[in-house]
């Protein structure tokens, strides 16, 4: 175990590092000049040498990178080049929110996943599974962003159900904050319900069909006993390891939520400095949302083999 | 649904006729080919069907209601037929999905089998794929997007490229399986060649996989065009795109919604059609799956 974890760090420490590589790479390769951008069209050519000096962009990539490397290491990752803001601050005040948005997306997925799980799982061939079928696969087929806007226009707008945009800390307000984070909430978990669906659905079918529940029924116990105790807590292992993997992607999916409520999330940070080349925050932002991701997959690997021992760990895995 | 009591196939590839008929019988799977059969028709009869250029604006008839007489979809903010924007847009979704379908197999198959059956070659094409992996499939299409800049065949190019990783670790899977097994040993034991291998025993026996992956794929790539697109990142206007549709009319949406329902309701279609269809044929190729989402 200690030799497996330890190999599992050491794997993700690597795949970090060079992500953030690639990440520095790529955010030079965008086209598009930012000491241009700040300067404007008609800086006079020495202003914009100078500009580049200072923003350090003059030097050879390499050198670049690991300057930006060893800032990062102290915590510094710099200013943006539009604001002046420090990159950290303008991810301390985003990333809370989109964090947030994810746990309570997350939240609704799997709450309303379980439930359609269980439900398609205990009624096989009936209505309740058709119904919860249906649900998944047109929660997958159907584009959420465009929900997203019919939301906007029919539950918040026309019905005045729910705030059509904008964002309240829960520091200030907890009530209001759950209210405000509600819609997208649901609407960033929609597709990640149906993933939860399906999952248990399968799951659940495997372990009700098991020896072990035919035992637990042939010993008389309860309907409901059977099918909580015995099957949904066996399924909770895959599920598990299914609400890990998509928290990662909620992140990056809250990209496009944030963008059509209007919240100040680190999607809407990403979305900013990709159009303005702000290339301090844009690396820092996309390796965030990354090291997250790495980091979130890490534990569910983790989590995974203290669940389930079974799980061995051999070099080339299929 | 599939019967779960069948015998375990030993050859995993079926034939082409029992493949058919197991879809035949699966209702989910004939809607599934039925509303492709219309999506893609409406895509490649978009020029004969619309009755306006995608592009042509009328500035005397905006936000005409559907159902109006000319427009039976209505209009949108510059007076554009939606019934024409949709069905070119759906002809742009298409498009791109194929492509990066196509982008994703010839680059994900080849390196894929290379590294199932070379352990040395396997070390590194397994670490680019993680490190890929390493990002979120959104944020890696953004990111490419961002670099390679807009218009159709770059956003393809982008998706494409998204979904290679994933297209490497099938297609590696089953080539680690399939080299253990009885028949390739009795390949090799007659002096076959590696080439001889993966492309007459091992590439034919993934060859199942690969195409449920490409309907996994194509759905992705259609959704993820959408999405670039009305991040202002994909197809570039005035070329019609479904997701810039919902773009503009997310902009007067206040004054009428008509013109951002029925993009929404094409893409729907597009991707239910895929789903419905690859998880039929994931069925039917294999009786042991239990159909289960990613």
């Amino acid at each position: 175990m200690g030799r497996y974890l330890f190999h599992r760090l050491w794997q993700s420490a690597v795949t970090l590092a060079l992500a953030s590589v690639v990440v520095f790479a790529g955010v030079r390769a965008l086209p598009g000049d930012p000491a241009l951008a700040m300067a404007g069209e008609e800086a006079d050519p020495e202003a914009l040498a100078a500009l580049r000096a200072q923003l350090g962009l003059d030097r050879p990539l390499p050198v670049q990178y690991l300057k930006f490397l060893a800032q990062a290491l102290t915590g510094d990752l710099g200013r943006s080049t539009r604001t002046g803001i420090p990159v950290t601050q303008m991810i301390g005040t985003t990333l809370p929110v989109t964090v947030q948005l994810a746990v309570y997306a997350m939240i609704i997925a799997v709450l309303a996943g379980t439930a359609g799980g269980v439900l398609a799982s205990v009624y096989r061939g009936r209505w309740p599974e058709w119904l919860a079928n249906g649900f998944a696969l047109a929660a997958l087929s159907v584009p959420t962003f465009w929900l997203g806007i019919l939301a906007v226009v029919y539950l918040a707008v026309q019905l005045g159900w729910f705030p059509a945009s904008g964002y309240v800390s829960p520091l200030r307000d907890p009530l209001r904050a759950v209210y405000y984070l509600t819609l997208p909430a649901t609407i960033l978990g929609i597709a990640h319900a149906a993933v939860v669906q399906r999952q248990t659905r399968s799951s659940m079918v495997d372990a009700l069909a098991s020896d072990y529940v035919r035992t637990a029924r042939a010993k008389g116990l309860g309907r409901a006993a059977v099918v909580f105790r015995y099957g949904l807590r066996n399924s909770l292992i895959v599920v598990t390891t299914v609400v890990g993997l998509q928290l990662g992607g909620l992140i990056a999916g809250a990209v496009v939520t944030e963008r059509i409520f209007g919240l100040p999330g680190i999607g809407k940070l990403t979305l900013d400095s990709v159009f303005t080349r702000d290339y301090p925050v844009l690396q820092a932002v996309v390796l965030v949302i990354t090291g997250s991701y790495i980091v979130i997959n890490l534990l569910v690997d983790v989590l995974y083999t203290v669940i389930d021992p079974r799980i061995r760990v051999s070099g080339r895995t299929l | 649904m599939t019967t779960l009591a069948e015998p375990v196939a030993t050859v995993p590839i079926r034939s082409g006729g029992r493949v058919l008929r197991r879809l035949g019988h699966n209702p989910a799977g004939v809607l599934g080919a039925v509303l492709l059969l219309v999506v893609v028709l409406a895509g490649v009869c978009a020029p004969l069907l619309a009755p306006y250029p995608p592009a042509e604006v009328h500035f005397t008839t905006p936000f005409q209601q559907p159902g109006t007489v000319g427009f039976a979809f209505g209009t949108d903010d510059l007076g554009r037929d939606v019934w024409s924007r949709v069905l070119y847009g759906t002809r742009t979704s298409l498009e791109v999905g194929l492509l990066s379908v196509l982008l994703a197999v010839v680059a994900g198959v080849p390196l894929g089998l290379a590294a199932g059956y070379w352990r040395r070659l396997d070390a590194l094409v397994s670490r680019l794929a993680d490190l890929m992996l390493a990002f979120p499939f959104l944020l890696l299409a953004v990111g490419l997007a961002a670099i390679n800049g807009g218009g159709l065949g770059n956003a393809a190019i982008s998706l494409g490229i998204a979904n290679i990783p994933m297209m490497i670790r099938v297609v590696r899977a089953e080539t680690l399986r399939l080299a253990d097994s009885d028949f390739v040993l009795a390949a090799r034991s007659m002096d076959a060649g590696p080439w001889r291998i993966l492309g007459q025993h091992v590439l034919p026996n993934a060859l199942s996989s690969i195409i449920v992956q490409a309907t996994v794929i194509m759905p992705a790539a259609v959704l993820g065009e959408a999405v670039l697109s009305f991040l202002g990142l994909g197809i570039q206007p005035p070329a019609p795109s479904l997701g810039i549709m919902l773009s503009d009319a997310q902009q007067y949406l206040f004054r009428t919604l008509w013109p951002g329902v029925f993009p929404g309701i094409a893409l729907a279609l597009i991707c239910l059609g895929f789903n419905l269809f690859g998880d039929a044929l994931r069925d039917a190729l294999d009786p042991k799956t239990v159909s289960e989402g990613r």
